[in-house]
């Protein structure tokens, strides 16, 4: 009998748990209803849940002129994630293996940059660009982005790179390796994965920013945020329209976030937490 | 954006000592960090020395010339200024009570996902989403489907005609930043719930402790790191709110949900006024300082950071 109670109470909390996520996930469904409506049908009272779906949404985006967004996107995205991984990989190598003198206040250091307002530098920035002919230029955010995800990618690479068998470098040096050879050999392959869920969590980040590209890119070096405020002064009428955009400037960033959430939590935390 | 780093980390005793290594001279060994870490003081520090700088000047961008120093005025204008007090206030409140509110949500959902269920990889793909989504889409998509008077699901469900984002502007745009950020608490909370050892677990039920003596004497001391860590960053980032502010009510009715990095922004680039927006960033950092101060201290103890430095 007690089974028996457990396994109702089991199966009671199991369907709570769907009840409760599918209630909390609901905005993103109802998005996703609303990008293959009509706009007739996107706003009804009562709203409406059978429609013929369409895809003329996502037809009038790219009529909008979504296209470059997205490239910016993907060029900023991509260029950023690349130049961290460049600077980042050695730097974690050498916060971590081989370990520099006051590595922790250098840590600290790349800790303290993700900690302060990104609003009191944005001004000097904007100036800057002005004066260097980087404003709505795709560079600007390329910098910025790398700037922004650099720390992060740090700490946690070198969460992957601590976790390295110390007896496997043992071993390399022993045998004579070159420090190239035992990287490339040794360490690489271990934290191969590691280095690739770091630069997933880039990629997350950078698409999502918006700050920055608010306000120092326009028409010209716009990203897909960018592209989205645009139904601010619109969004009364184009509700349908709004959320084909929404869906399709979200898409590469979740498919990333779905691929990647076994190490999202490290990311997140900065590698704090495995 | 500055360099709290020495103060901090000096509190830390626990630098490596270099070993010596044959033929490795100290900037053989700094080479690999040298490049990530000049860029990075070059890209953050500049701008926030150049922010003290305009601090102490008279400039609006639309009065050529205008450029001139005026030492502390701007920043007494600043503090006589009312509306940056409330933006203060509005910063505090939507951090604190979006902050709570995520963590407790998170912590819910996590504990929902802790255990072994059908779908339960559905499930926590589907509750991470919602952080995934562009801050703008969401912020817009709740301003629209959910917020909306007339069409909204929100009054669809509970009734009546509520303008949402005139009659509780600031709870509104809580209820986006919650509905973000709840997955990331959830994610960090879940993580903590699954590195607790089974043994002591079961030892506790074998011990015949109940459900909720187990949860209150075992695991939230064990979660104590991670709910910590989770406050932390959650408040870094929720701090700097300004998609959901932006895009859902421009700050308004009037300044009713304006936070300080919306009203820096207005002052800088509607008010173009150079001088006090960057006195205003400057008070900001240095509040932040102080918190990130005793935040930094925080993640370096309760995390062990500094593990493996000493290798």
């Amino acid at each position: 009998m007690s089974t028996l109670r457990r396994r109702l109470g089991a199966a009671s909390l199991t369907t709570a748990t769907w009840v409760v996520a599918i209630l909390f996930v609901f905005p993103l469904i109802w998005m996703v209803l609303t990008a293959f409506k009509q706009e007739a049908d996107a706003y009804t009272d009562p709203p409406r849940i059978a429609f013929t779906p369409t895809l003329d949404q996502f037809a009038s985006i790219f009529e909008r002129g979504f296209l470059p967004y997205l490239g910016n996107s993907a060029f900023v995205t991509i260029l950023s994630t690349l130049i961290v991984l460049l600077l980042g990989v050695p730097a974690a190598y050498a916060l971590s293996l081989a370990p520099v003198p006051k590595t922790s206040n250098v840590l600290g250091f790349f800790l303290s940059t993700k900690m302060l307002p990104v609003v009191a530098a944005i001004i000097p920035l904007y100036v800057i660009s002005q004066r260097t002919q980087l404003l709505d230029n795709v560079w600007a955010l390329v910098i910025l982005y790398t700037a922004m995800n650099l720390p992060l990618a740090i700490w946690m690479m070198r969460s992957f790179f601590l976790e390295v068998p110390t007896e496997m470098i043992e071993a390399g040096r022993v045998d004579g390796a070159s420090l190239p050879t035992l990287l490339y050999r040794v360490i690489l392959p271990v934290v191969a994965p590691g280095i690739a869920a770091t630069a997933l969590i880039c990629v997350i980040f950078s698409w999502t920013e918006f700050f920055y590209a608010v306000n120092l890119t326009a028409a010209r070096a716009g990203t897909v945020p960018v592209f989205l405020v645009g139904f601010i002064t619109s969004e009364g009428l184009y509700w349908a329209q709004l959320s084909a955009a929404a869906l399709l400037a979200s898409l590469p960033v979740m498919i990333v976030g779905w691929i990647a959430q076994n190490h999202l939590v490290r990311g997140l935390s900065m590698g704090a937490v495995k | 954006m500055t360099a709290v780093a020495p103060t901090v980390a000096s509190g830390q005793r626990v630098e490596a000592k270099p070993e010596k290594r044959k033929g490795a001279s100290p900037w053989a060994r700094r080479a690999p960090l040298l490049p990530a870490l000049l860029f990075t003081i070059v890209v953050t520090q500049i701008p926030f020395i150049l922010t003290v700088v305009y601090s102490f000047q008279s400039w609006n961008l639309v009065r050529p010339g205008s450029q001139h120093f005026v030492g502390f005025q701007n920043y007494a204008d600043v503090f006589a200024d009312s509306q940056f007090r409330g933006a203060m206030l509005n910063t505090v409140v939507l951090t604190v009570v979006c902050v709570f509110v995520a963590l407790l949500l998170g912590l819910g959902l996590a504990l929902l996902l802790d255990r072994k269920f059908l779908g339960r990889g559905v499930v926590r793909t589907l509750l991470i989403t919602p952080f995934l989504i562009l801050p703008a889409a969401g912020a817009l998509l709740w301003k629209t489907t959910m917020f909306d008077p007339t069409y909204g699901l929100l009054n669809f469900v509970f009734g009546g005609e509520t303008d949402w984002l005139s009659e509780f502007p600031l709870a509104s745009v809580m209820a986006q930043i919650v509905w973000q950020w709840t997955p990331f608490m959830m994610l960090l909370i879940l993580a903590g719930l699954q590195s607790q050892p089974k043994d002591v677990l079961e030892a506790a039920q074998v011990d015949g402790a109940g459900r909720w003596r187990t949860f209150a004497s075992i695991t939230l001391p064990h979660l104590s790191r991670y709910l910590q860590l989770s406050v932390l960053l959650g408040a870094i980032y929720i701090v700097n709110s300004f998609d959901a502010i932006f895009l859902m009510t421009q700050g308004g009715p009037g300044t009713a949900s304006t936070n300080l990095p919306y009203y820096i922004f207005q002052r800088a680039f509607q008010g173009f006024d150079i001088g006090q927006s960057s006195a205003m960033g400057v008070i900001v950092v240095v509040l932040t300082l102080i918190v990130a101060t005793f935040a930094l201290r925080l993640m370096f103890r309760a995390f062990d950071v500094s593990k493996g430095v000493v290798k």
